[in-house]
């Protein structure tokens, strides 16, 4: 059992999400870093499947109730057990009573605490995560819950630290095309991979909004909605691109000019609003 | 729905079909186009509402390896896969027969008990050119069918209202719209299922619980389903 002192800003609980719903509106949500939350409970010796608490700038504390392996991974917050410093990406002992604490990360925006066992949530549909768009799964953490630990572990953890490069404020993203590349002007894919782009504040874990260049449209009318996916560039008639994560909506109703490739989608989640990026094919 | 392939070979990237350029399938005589989507998914695009349900059907009975999403909509089927999707699905997908969607045994009806004493009634009465107790009898004979989902866990874009009762969404959407509220918009129907901001035009409302995560299925209104509305006072 651990013991939320203070959530910080936002934090939720997160594992691999509910895909195969999507036809009934439910979206597949989360951890939105899928990486750094499957390198964290990898750090513990968890089931891939377990959830784990993701921390949204920092700001999280909480008390271990008994004694338990926890691991701390992406965003790269300071952390400290009762006062002292402990090692990002690798496996922390908390003593039951133990004061676990993040800090506000210098880079980067999610980290991904990972407890042996997993966080016990109630799951909803398979899946344990907080889906702040549909508002499924588990509500985000408040001052005082508490948290199971469940029995979510495999071997014993073998590693005892990951080598992992922090997350950068300036990534350049490989973007793979769309469906609907024909709905802008051919300069429009030029510009997406040319210009630098700017996080808006308008940023959460259903998508980032990019402040740059106006993406212009091909033809007028009306797209008939259809599914997205985490990565989707999408385009809106104000020309600013929406690129979105984990938690976007099932469909969308303009035209997605081009895709994030899978394994840079964890660099798009930490980016903070202010944070530059690239686009390159 | 969920299965997985173990050591698929990602370096086998599909080249796809041109964006827009629509494939023409002989077997099935059907405008049917593979768009590429990322390296996680195919979008199938073809002519109609009943196409889009035989291609997602025939996917539900056969998937392709790693298949983990089918995401149905108006004019459209996206394939979320575990993996980099290869020519070999681009070549399934184009060939794909349709499958029935369900045989007549197993198609579920629900009617809904609807009151209709929406905020919008008298307005699309006038814009469809009907007095109100007309309109609601051509609500109430309609034979509706779930289409889709997408705006929210539960919502089904019913499918089936007559020509003349295609109605444009509020030019200002409502930042609430309660929960079982029915509502218009284009060729379709719809109810949500718990409140929020919503651009339907309101007709009515019924106490039906469209979503509950604890219910199987979940879903009140899944596609295929056939919906009837009743009028209640």
């Amino acid at each position: 059992m651990l013991t939320v002192l203070t959530p910080g800003p936002l934090a939720t609980i997160q594992d691999r999400g509910r895909p195969g719903w999507a036809a009934i509106g439910v979206p597949r949500s989360g951890a939105a870093d899928r990486s750094a939350a499957d390198l964290a409970n990898r750090l513990v010796g968890n089931d891939p499947a377990a959830a784990t608490v993701e921390v949204t700038a920092g700001g999280l504390r909480l008390r271990a109730e008994r004694t338990v392996l926890v691991a701390v991974t992406g965003a790269p917050a300071p952390l400290d057990v009762d006062g002292r410093p402990a090692p990002p990406n690798a496996p922390v002992t908390l003593r039951a009573g133990s004061v676990l604490r993040l800090g506000l990360p210098p880079v980067g925006l999610r980290s991904y605490l990972a407890v042996r066992g997993g966080v016990d949530a109630v799951p909803v549909l398979g899946s344990r995560s907080t889906d702040t768009l549909s508002g499924l799964g588990p509500g985000r953490l408040a001052e005082g819950d508490r948290l199971p630990v469940g029995t979510l572990a495999a071997d014993e953890p073998i590693v005892d630290v990951a080598p992992v490069r922090a997350p950068s404020s300036r990534p350049v993203l490989r973007v793979l095309p769309g469906p609907r590349r024909d709905w802008l002007v051919a300069a429009a894919w030029e510009a997406l991979v040319a210009a630098e782009w700017t996080v808006t504040a308008d940023s959460d874990r259903v998508g980032l909004r990019l402040a740059g260049p106006r993406l212009e449209r091909a033809r007028d009318g009306e797209l008939p909605s259809e599914g997205l996916v985490p990565g989707a560039l999408q385009v809106p008639p104000d020309g600013a691109p929406v690129l979105f994560l984990a938690d976007h909506p099932v469909t969308g109703g303009y035209p997605v000019l081009a895709v994030v490739a899978s394994a840079d989608l964890g660099a798009a989640a930490q980016l903070r609003p202010g944070d530059r990026l690239r686009f390159r094919r | 729905m969920v299965r997985r392939r173990r050591g698929f070979r990602r370096s086998r990237r599909c080249a796809v079909a041109d964006h827009g350029g629509m494939e023409r399938d002989a077997s099935a005589e059907v405008r049917r186009a593979v768009l590429p989507y990322g390296d996680r998914g195919l979008l199938v695009e073809v002519a109609d509402l009943a196409a889009v349900a035989g291609i997602r059907a025939a996917l539900e009975r056969a998937p392709l390896p790693g298949q983990l999403d089918l995401v149905p909509a108006a004019r459209t089927l996206l394939v979320v896969l575990d993996r980099a999707p290869a020519e070999s699905d681009l070549a399934r997908l184009k060939r794909l027969e349709p499958a029935a969607p369900t045989t007549d045994a197993d198609v579920r009806t629900v009617e809904l008990a609807v009151v209709f004493d929406g905020p919008d009634l008298s307005e699309v009465a006038a814009l469809t050119r009907r007095s109100v107790p007309a309109l609601v009898e051509a609500l109430t004979t309609a034979e509706l069918t779930v289409a889709f989902g997408g705006f929210a866990p539960g919502f089904g874009y019913l499918a089936g209202l007559p020509d003349d009762l295609h109605t444009p969404r509020r030019t200002t959407p409502r930042t609430r719209v309660p929960a079982g509220a029915v509502g218009l918009a284009g060729p379709f129907a719809g109810v949500y299922p718990r409140s929020s901001p919503g651009g339907w035009q309101l007709v009515g409302r019924t106490d039906a619980v469209l979503f509950d995560a604890e219910r199987e299925p979940p879903a009140l209104l899944t596609p295929g389903t056939r919906v009837r509305f009743r009028e209640v006072r």
